[in-house]
């Protein structure tokens, strides 16, 4: 009996000056990746909130990917490292609930970088696929 | 709940190529909210457009959601759109599923789920958005232009002569950049420095221009119409306004070190004028060459000076100012000999670079004009001009052109064989790229008027040997290897963005390419702006040009400088931040975390507020707020929460 593949649902924060723009590139590029993954645009990553987090795991995504610019070029001066210590927070967060923090993951990707983008989607959405669905 | 209209552009076969777009609209109707959901070829076509209006009519709709292209494309024109259909702009949402969707997938039903996916979350968003309107923003007009090269002079006198006032910041002592180094220039052999100082001296004395050299930038906040710039205006030691050039200091300096100026081939004094011409006149004290002055060392300078302008306590200021607009004309630096191993890694002093070359030629250069190879002043008999050094090379060094080396190369081996004219000058090349007006003509005298043999291929390798230096290179359209006993060596050296570009792209928060020149927002149709709004690019700093380019992107940037100072007001994006003044508690975290200073405690009432200017819109203070009393226009956790809903649904 073949085994049906677990295809993760993934939910992507990703900044409307970087990392969209990144994914746009990609796009223009015609670069293909994996399906999985839906973005949400937002104007910059400090926007993404512990409760947007936690909410998209209530709902049983798999994964959720933060895209954010490199730290020195958020367009909002440093929203960005307010990010990357919400998220170093969340993952502690996380274990307490049960999730294995591996399935939220923050990265850079700025304007330029759509086979960053590209590479970052399909390596997180392999991955996920690994840890299995959430529990 | 509010009246949605959905809308499917094929884009061609964009979209419906990969995307089952008849699908998706179908699925769409049937979503809540959603009253009308349509396809058509074309959403963006003037037909596609007047679609949205009419049907904004018929069906009474009070949301938009079209799925199109990235927003960064057609948000605007669907913005526009819906307005006239009489409906608030900020009702229209994109769903990006060309570059996110159609374009990064082949399989068509994998794509569409994926479309109808992305379409849901922003019908989510649609059925919360809350019309918005513009906030309007003070707009200081008054312009900065950061380097004074050509590029800058030009963008600051077009702007000064517009009527507005400029602050145009150099950082070495004088202005005038690389062109006022160069000797002729091509194709009208005009002399660089004739053409350039009458533009330096009314720049001077233009009243609109406040001129900043021997200064830095060192720190910009805010936004367009508003920026704050901090200035580190370095100390000179030597008061501009008294020194009459009289030039008794230098004469009892004892210092030298070699001169920036002449590319190291003459020397200076620590106490020194970059060139006769410069803008401000006036000396200037190195103060990592002179002995010190704390305590005074020598002295020497001050005791000859009659003006007294010499002062060793001048400090170095920061001098804050607000502008408008800035302009950045940074320039270019050449790729470093070092970095080249087989031509020599710089370590022979007769091979030199292109700049060095100008300043032999140049009649205030170092010989007078006379063409004399550093390493013994004799005259070279034979010269090889290399064109490409480091510039068209993936593997070691640049791989873009640089553009200016071709036309520069073909007129350094003229030049050289008017005042040499029993000497033979030999080029190397790969290609040459003339194109402009009159510069085919101009490569092709060099050719037949000057008799300057043009070699087809990479020198490989250039050693000393006897006192000649050996040029071992093949000349491809012959297959013969090619050795030459040459006296000199020019290397046309690739052209690279002036040092403390990248520093600057971080104040401004512009983006620069892979090769660390700052980038456009569109490479074609918006070649003078740069990502961030109100900031302009001008010059070499953009890309290898060179100088009808330069002079011509400057006056480009100046007229967006001057368009954007005709309006008397700027309007900012409503996505803003709002709080509820009855959760808000107080609790000031959001000040923590505003980089704007927006957020503004208010004792009496106990809560914090927004100061609507100054907000930008991160969200920030939206994430960080305990309560939700801070909430973001339009997108709010119950908007964001929504859509997050659709994706997983
Ligand atoms: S704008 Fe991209 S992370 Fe702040």
């Amino acid at each position: 009996m073949r085994k049906e593949i677990f295809e993760p649902k993934i939910v992507c924060f990703a900044c409307k000056w970087c990392t969209s723009a990144g994914a746009d590139l990609a796009g223009t590029l015609r670069f293909k990746y994996k399906p999985n993954g839906i973005i949400i645009k937002i104007m910059c990553s400090s926007r993404v909130d512990p409760q947007h987090v936690l909410w998209a795991f209530k709902q049983k995504a798999d994964g959720i990917l933060i895209g954010g610019c490199h730290p020195g070029d958020c367009h909002y001066q440093n929203g960005n490292l307010k990010t990357m210590r919400r998220v170093m927070l969340l993952k502690k967060l996380l274990n307490d609930f049960g999730v294995e923090p591996e399935r939220l993951h923050l990265e850079w990707i700025s304007a330029s970088e759509g086979k960053k983008f590209v590479k970052t989607m399909d390596n997180f959405i392999e991955k996920i696929r690994k840890l299995g669905p959430l529990k | 709940m509010k009246r949605i209209g959905v809308f499917i552009c094929h884009c061609g076969v964009n979209i419906a190529g990969t995307v089952n777009v008849k699908e998706v609209s179908e699925e769409l109707s049937k979503y809540k909210g959603v009253v009308l959901s349509t396809d058509y070829v074309y959403m963006c076509s003037d037909p596609g457009q007047k679609l949205i209006i009419d049907s904004i009519k018929n069906h009474k709709l009070e949301g938009i959601v079209i799925g199109c292209c990235s927003p960064n494309l057609h948000e605007s024109t669907f913005r526009n759109a819906v307005k006239k259909g009489g409906l608030n702009p900020y009702l229209c949402e994109i769903a990006n599923i060309r570059e996110q969707c159609s374009w990064v997938h082949v399989e068509k039903d994998v794509a569409t789920t994926k479309a109808i996916k992305i379409v849901k979350s922003m019908v989510e968003k649609a059925l919360r958005n809350k019309p918005l309107q513009p906030i309007k923003v003070p707009i200081t007009k008054r312009a900065l232009v950061i380097g004074g090269g050509i590029s800058g002079i030009q963008a600051t006198l077009d702007i000064a002569n517009g009527g507005y006032e400029v602050i145009l910041v150099e950082k070495s002592p004088s202005i005038g950049g690389h062109m006022i180094q160069l000797s002729e220039t091509f194709p009208t052999l005009d002399c660089s420095q004739c053409i350039l100082t009458p533009k330096m001296v009314e720049v001077s004395r233009h009243p609109n221009i406040k001129l900043m050299t021997y200064s830095e930038v060192q720190e910009i906040s805010g936004f367009v119409g508003n920026f704050k710039v901090k200035i580190l205006k370095k100390a000179r030691y030597v008061r501009e306004d008294k020194c009459t050039l009289c030039g008794e200091c230098t004469k009892v300096c004892p210092i030298v070190v070699p001169n920036e100026f002449d590319l190291g081939l003459t020397g200076r004094r620590a106490i020194y004028i970059p060139f006769p011409q410069a803008i401000p006149p006036s000396y200037t004290i190195d103060p990592e060459a002179c002995p010190g002055f704390f305590p005074i060392a020598c002295g020497k300078c001050a005791d000859v000076c009659e003006a007294n302008a010499i002062d060793f306590d001048m400090k170095p200021e920061i001098v804050e100012e607000e502008v408008g607009a800035i302009v950045v004309a940074t320039g270019y630096d050449l790729y470093s000999k070092e970095k080249i191993a087989e031509y020599g890694s710089g370590k022979y002093p007769d091979v030199i670079d292109g700049l060095q070359f100008e300043r032999l030629l140049s009649a205030s250069g170092p010989t007078m004009g006379k063409i004399l190879r550093p390493s013994d002043h004799k005259e070279p008999k034979e010269v090889v001009f290399i064109q490409c050094a480091g510039s068209r090379d993936p593997e070691l060094h640049n791989a873009y052109c640089s553009k200016i080396c071709c036309m520069y190369t073909a007129k350094h081996a003229m030049l050289y064989k008017h005042r040499v004219p029993d000497g033979r000058a030999y080029i190397f090349y790969i290609d040459v790229r003339s194109a402009g007006k009159g510069y085919e003509e101009f490569v092709q005298r060099a050719v037949e008027e000057d008799g300057v043999v043009y070699l087809r291929g990479k020198v490989s390798k250039i050693f000393q040997e006897n006192g000649k230096i050996k040029v071992w290179g093949v000349d491809t359209l012959t297959g013969k290897d090619v050795e030459i006993d040459a006296d000199m060596v020019v290397l046309a050296m690739a052209i690279k963005p002036s040092k403390g570009a990248q520093e600057l792209a971080k104040k401004l928060k512009i983006a620069i390419d892979r090769d660390g020149f700052f980038s456009e927002v569109h490479p074609k149709l918006r070649p003078v702006e740069s990502p961030t709004a109100g900031v302009f690019l001008a010059g070499a700093a953009q890309a290898p040009k060179d100088i009808p380019e330069a002079v011509a992107q400057a006056s480009g940037a100046a007229s967006k400088v001057l368009a954007l100072f005709s309006s008397e007001q700027l309007y900012h994006d409503p996505i803003i931040a709002e709080v509820n003044e009855e959760i808000c508690s107080g609790c000031k975290l959001c000040i923590s975390v505003c980089p704007y200073d927006a957020r503004v405690y208010d004792k009496e009432k106990n809560i914090v507020t927004v100061n609507e200017i100054l907000c930008e819109g991160c969200g920030a203070c939206v994430s960080a707020c305990p309560s939700g009393a801070t909430q973001q226009h339009n997108f709010t956790d119950e908007q964001i929460c929504s859509m997050i809903n659709a994706i997983l649904s």
